[in-house]
């Protein structure tokens, strides 16, 4: 039995006549939330990107469950059971919440069980449901955007930095969510937010100028502070 | 309700009312088309009612591209003169019966599928900028072949043909007890009466169809898509495939509109079906009503229509109305009526940034 659920093997990317990924490799193993983090410019935005056919990789291999997605169509690879949240969210704003949702089912019909769940991890979207996504507010949106990723059953779920300018009870509403959601669902996380990180992750991989730097079990990294420092020049009192 | 009462209004209710507003005049210009016949008794009314109905049609099916999915396309009265040609070169070579306009708007329907397939699968990959280069560039390839291929097309001159015979004048439609035409509130029940049904018809299933592409799953789609390409990409939605079909049924919409307008002219040229002039005016239709609410269209066809056909006649009247003022008989002279129709639009533009159904439906939004 396989039990990595996605794995990129010396994966090379170009954003025009820039070279960002230089030949990154790791495994996300099925179930959990699983982190790539790195400072800002190191290639995690692209990492997922990549992996969802969004950026093409000029070498190396991206494998899905049994699936070779590298040169794949980005509809296909959705279609294959990997949802993606993008950093700015990715919802359509003319939209209503419904709607949005309703995007993101296969046939256009909810599953009542599942919408249950949404709403009890998040009220605001029942509430919302009738109203243009344009009108919700920040947390709002990203509460939209994982709901939608979720409406269904997702194999692996790519979501981009998920707290990027939440305020902190949001950000507990989100830890608790996603431990919920990572229950039946692979979560590959990138995110900046060491704290965030560590109270979800089990398995971390860092990334900077390209390349995979280190990778392991996230309480390891958690309590090594100069392996932070030296990983993410930021310690985990800085975020405290 | 007035734009200052409208805006003294709590936001949610605004957009409400505005909608109501638009609602409403689109239903009290939908009773003026269905009852044009009773209500305007003169050739050139009934003319303008026929055109009014069919550019709806031509218009909202050009909504569904550059409103709900973003594709600006020069191609719109290509496709509109397929299906003219198609059901004019039928009535002239088959004679005029039903079997010509279903082999001719069959065929026109036909050819607009293949060209807007090949065009969509060929161009919709490329840069919007692009497929509206691409889309001109068929338009005028179209012109051309009308225009060189006059033994089929009439050339320059265009195909003049008759109608089923149910369309010709001296139809009885209805009849008295002495056989004679019967009246309605004063209007004869013969084959006039017939043709404007017969385009009022079509083009309200047209539309209506257009209504329920809109609204369905599809709709959702195509706003999606409209809004970010890439992030429905990544939800699943082959982009390329949803734009080419979205063309595809414009097309033939289009196509179809041509052939019940050729029916209704009995006559079809390039000026009529193909010109560049056209494209531009069911462009400019669907920026004044609003691009992407559908009714939007019926509303910018009825104002340009009647500014095109009336405007001229009201600037006479009130050039001699005005005739003791120095200088505004000669501002108002009817030679000038293109110059007030310009102002016209900039002024529209200008209040009703998102078209006139667009503003209105929109008033309370802060996006």
């Amino acid at each position: 039995m396989n039990d990595h659920v996605l794995r990129l093997d010396d994966v090379h990317t170009d954003i025009g006549e820039y070279q960002v990924l230089h030949g990154i490799s790791f495994n996300v193993p099925e179930g959990g939330v699983h982190v790539l983090l790195g400072r800002n410019g190191a290639g995690k935005t692209t990492t997922l990107r990549t992996i969802m056919g969004l950026w093409r990789a000029r070498s190396g291999a991206i494998v899905f469950k049994h699936h070779d997605i590298t040169a794949m169509h980005t509809s296909d690879i959705a279609r294959l059971g990997i949802a993606y949240v993008p950093e700015n969210m990715g919802i359509f704003g003319g939209l209503t919440v419904q709607e949005n949702m309703r995007l993101a089912t296969a046939d256009g019909s909810f599953n009542d069980d599942r919408l249950g769940q949404i709403f009890e991890l998040f009220p605001a979207m029942e509430k919302f449901w009738p109203k243009p996504a344009w009108s919700l507010s920040g947390g709002q949106k990203q509460m939209l955007a994982i709901s939608r990723a979720i409406v269904e059953k997702r194999e692996l779920i790519l979501i981009d930095e998920p707290t990027k300018g939440l305020a902190p009870s949001i950000i507990r509403a989100m830890i608790a969510a996603f431990q919920e959601i990572s229950r039946d669902t692979t979560i590959l996380l990138v995110e900046q937010n060491f704290l965030f990180a560590s109270s979800l992750g089990r398995n971390v991989c860092v990334i900077d100028d390209g390349r995979i730097v280190h990778h392991g079990g996230m309480g390891e990294l958690a309590e090594d502070k100069a392996l932070q420092t030296r990983l993410l020049s930021l310690s985990l009192d800085a975020h405290q | 309700m007035t734009d200052t009462a409208i805006s003294s209004a709590p936001p949610a209710d605004r957009g409400r009312t505005g909608r109501m507003i638009v609602y409403a005049v689109v239903f009290a210009i939908g009773l003026a088309l269905a009852f044009a016949p009773f209500l305007f008794q003169d050739v050139r009314s009934s003319q303008v009612a026929a055109r009014i109905c069919v550019f709806i049609v031509l218009a909202a099916s050009y909504d569904l591209l550059i409103g709900y999915t973003g594709i600006v396309s020069f191609a719109h009265t290509m496709f509109f003169g397929l299906g003219a040609y198609g059901a004019a070169i039928a009535l002239k070579g088959m004679g005029p019966g039903w079997s010509a306009v279903l082999v001719g708007g069959g065929a026109g329907v036909i050819v607009a599928i293949v060209l807007a397939v090949l065009i969509g699968v060929l161009s919709l990959r490329v840069k919007a900028i692009f497929f509206a280069m691409v889309t001109l560039a068929a338009a005028s390839v179209m012109m051309v072949l009308a225009s060189q291929f006059s033994q089929f097309t009439g050339g320059e001159d265009g195909i003049v043909y008759k109608a089923p015979d149910l369309f010709k004048p001296a139809a009885k439609l209805l009849t008295d007890g002495d056989g004679k035409v019967l009246k309605l509130f004063g209007v004869s029940m013969n084959g006039k009466i017939a043709a404007y049904y017969f385009v009022f018809l079509c083009c309200f299933v047209l539309f209506l169809a257009l209504i329920r592409i809109v609204r369905s799953p599809l709709g959702t789609v195509l706003e999606a898509i409209r809004e970010n390409e890439m992030r429905a990409e990544a939800i699943g939605y082959r982009v390329v495939a949803y734009r080419t079909s979205v063309f595809v049924i414009a097309a033939v919409i289009a196509s179809l509109a041509g052939t019940v307008w050729a029916v209704w002219l009995k006559y079809t040229g390039p000026e009529t079906t193909l010109s560049f002039a056209i494209m531009i005016d069911i462009l400019l239709m669907v920026v004044i009503g609003g691009m992407g609410t559908m009714v939007g269209a019926v509303i910018g066809v009825v104002l340009m229509s009647l500014a095109q056909f009336y405007l001229k006649d009201l600037m006479e009247a009130a050039s001699s109305a005005t005739a003791n003022i120095p200088l505004v008989p000669n501002l108002l002279d009817p030679d000038r009526w293109l110059l007030w129709l310009g102002i016209l639009f900039i002024l529209l533009v200008y209040f009703f940034p998102a078209g006139i159904a667009g503003t209105l439906m929109k008033k309370g939004s802060h996006r």
